[in-house]
């Protein structure tokens, strides 16, 4: 068992009258990766900037191996960070810039040539130690901005949004990249970025924040299974999102129809978000369906098609690599495995409808473009035959 | 058209330097004064450089723009990193009372400054000679703080702010990291605030007139005073030799400048 490392208690952060941070309760253990998952202006680099120390909580405590660190400014933390934007020396060449934590703790020289020459070997960057940053690609410099942080052999490394300057192809490289030496090097990381991909490809612990509090802790697998509410179940992958009620243990209804679950332990038909994932979605022949809809838009992408099915006005979204055209009425199976229950929230009602579903699909990590459908879900309930 | 417009900018830079030339070829005239040429000599530059009055002037003008640049660079790039620090609407109101003294005419900055010493002198010092150097001093630190804060301020706005935060983060205290991170970025701003600075000093005469006293002339000042005489030719020569001064000047901030410059356009071109 890893132990833990930071911790924050209570967490509270105002600016200017506004909460940023709600109370964040949360512990990083040793050597693990950590990311911090939201859309912008959840939460998630404020948290960040009170772990390196450059901004203090408005009330709250923060602990590094036991101890309170909230007064420790950040140059004397055991704590390193890769900025968003780098934040290179443009003064310094590359093996400078590497060098410069090493210099102002006063490293022998020896001991500095060593070590960064052993870091410029970590990241492959041989060859470039006398380019100035300007003179460096995006990929280069995020391996520049990543070894001046490790070389100091820090206990934790914070990494803010580190590939969202760069294009998708290098993105995923450098995904593995970073994986790669954090278990190399067995440091905890501690990652901020708001591409759920991201998240779920690199870390073994994914919060997902919203709106200044932690909506849900987890493996990637386990949020993306067991999603505790509509945002997380809309903002980690594409979600169909259904009021129900369970009626029963391991029995859930929606749209007039009782189906088994997996799920238990909620009271006596209580009303319940329904999460059906578009990839578990099975098309049948409308006669031996659960439910039966008819085919709105088809868009293909690929691997898939997107498949648009209006089921008594509610939309949902399936995807399959099976073509049918718009028009086409089918119906749909579904097995325990494939429906998620979770409680009531605040975001219920406010995603997982497909109705202003668009080929642009992608903009929908961005809460705004989803609020808004016309259907109401909760008439698409009541109105059934 | 084409054509036209080198003619054109020809005749521009005729007007602008024919002046200068005169001067230059005055100041090698063996002549009294500019109306014939009699003849080459280097006469004008010796005189010029045996005459200890002279060259005591140049020395007091140089020791006053070199003093003045130096401080207003200093409290201005200080002011600098105060003003940037200020949110919003305080900014823009500071930025704006430091550049009134930029058009305010110098005539009233002038009187306005003597006013001050001979007020603070009188009332507060109990002395009726307070001009000298150090007024002189005062009024020049004066006159170019706010061209040192104009020329830094750009640089501390095109620096990345998360630098400061990368220095700490490497272990650097806030004053540490300033001087290692910050400084370089915006030393190209200060050379050209301080070489600015120093220009204005030296040819200043307006405000230089109303704040000096005769323990610690300038040579603008002194020059006034002679011009109603026929000038000495070897006062040409010694402002040939002023211009060629600031010309190097101008020449070593141009190069400044294109270098910073180059350097920005290739991190936009990154970027982009």
């Amino acid at each position: 068992m890893s132990k833990e490392l930071i911790r924050l208690v209570n967490c509270r952060m105002d600016f200017d009258g506004e909460t940023v941070l709600d109370s964040i309760n949360i512990y990083f253990n040793d050597s693990e990766f950590l990311t911090l998952l939201g859309p912008s202006g959840c939460g998630k680099t404020t948290t960040l900037r009170i772990i390196g120390g450059f901004l203090q909580p408005t009330s709250g405590d923060v602990f590094f191996d036991g101890v309170r660190i909230n007064d420790v400014p950040p140059h004397k933390r055991q704590i390193n960070t890769v900025f968003q934007k780098y934040a290179l020396f443009p003064h310094l060449n590359v093996f400078e810039n590497i060098a410069f934590g090493l210099r102002i703790a006063k490293v022998p020289e020896a001991e500095i040539r060593d070590r960064v020459g052993e870091m410029i070997e970590i990241v492959s960057l041989k060859g470039f130690e006398k380019r100035k940053p300007d003179q460096l690609s995006g990929g280069q410099q995020q391996r520049v901005a990543i070894a001046r942080a490790l070389v100091n052999r820090p206990k934790v490394l914070l990494l803010d949004e580190p590939l969202g300057a760069l294009d998708l192809r290098l993105r995923k490289d450098m995904q593995n990249e970073l994986k790669r030496i954090q278990q190399q090097l067995g440091i905890t990381f501690i990652y901020v970025t708001h591409d759920q991909e991201e998240a779920l490809a690199m870390s073994d612990t994914v919060v997902v924040m919203d709106r200044g509090r932690i909506q849900q802790i987890g493996t990637p697998e386990g949020i993306y299974n067991e999603p505790k509410n509509a945002f997380v179940a809309d903002f980690i992958g594409e979600s169909n999102i259904l009021d129900g009620i369970m009626r029963a243990d391991y029995v859930v209804e929606f749209f007039g129809r009782k189906f088994r679950c997996l799920d238990k332990g909620f009271a006596p038909n209580e009303p319940v978000d329904v999460v059906i994932r578009p990839e578990d979605v099975d098309i049948v022949p409308a006669d031996s369906g659960h439910l039966c809809g008819t085919v709105t838009s088809v868009t293909f992408k690929g691997v898939h098609y997107d498949t648009i099915v209006d089921f008594k006005g509610f939309k949902w979204l399936i995807q399959t690599t099976d073509l049918h055209q718009p028009g086409e009425y089918i119906g749909i199976r579904l097995t325990p495995d494939d429906i998620h229950v979770m409680h009531k929230s605040e975001y219920s009602g406010m995603f997982g409808d497909y109705s202003s579903y668009s080929a642009e699909y992608d903009e929908i990590n961005d809460p705004d473009a989803v609020i808004g459908g016309e259907e109401n879900p909760e008439e698409a309930l009541n109105n059934e035959e | 058209m084409r054509r036209a417009g080198k003619i054109w900018t020809a005749i521009v830079l005729l007007f602008l330097y024919a002046p200068m030339i005169v001067l230059f070829v005055g100041s090698f005239n063996d002549g009294r004064d500019l109306s014939e040429f009699e003849g080459f000599t280097f006469d004008n530059y010796l005189d010029f450089f045996a005459d200890s009055d002279s060259l005591r002037l140049l020395a007091n003008s140089l020791i006053l723009a070199v003093s003045s640049a130096l401080i207003a660079t200093l409290l201005g790039t200080m002011a600098t990193l105060g003003i940037h620090a200020l949110r919003g609407k305080m900014r823009r109101a500071v930025m704006t009372l430091t550049n009134i003294p930029l058009v305010n005419p110098e005539i009233v900055t002038g009187i306005s400054l003597s006013l001050l010493f001979v007020f603070v002198g009188r009332s507060m010092l109990g002395t009726e000679n307070i001009l000298g150097f150090g007024t002189l001093l005062i009024a020049h630190v004066t006159f170019c703080l706010p061209y040192v804060i104009l020329s830094v301020m750009p640089k501390l706005r095109q620096a990345d702010p998360s630098l400061m935060d990368a220095a700490q983060d490497l272990g650097c205290t806030p004053v540490q990291g300033f001087f290692k991170v910050m400084l370089p970025e915006l030393w190209p701003g200060i050379i050209a605030g301080a070489i600015m600075s120093f220009t204005m000093s030296l040819d200043d005469f307006v405000i230089s007139y109303f704040t000096y006293s005769s323990d610690f002339s300038t040579l603008p000042v002194e020059i006034y005073a002679i011009v109603r005489k026929p000038v000495p030719p070897m006062y040409y020569a010694m402002f040939t030799l002023m211009f060629f001064l600031i010309l190097v000047v101008m020449i070593g901030m141009n190069i400044v400048q294109a270098r910073d410059e180059k350097r920005q356009e290739r991190k936009k071109l990154k970027s982009a």
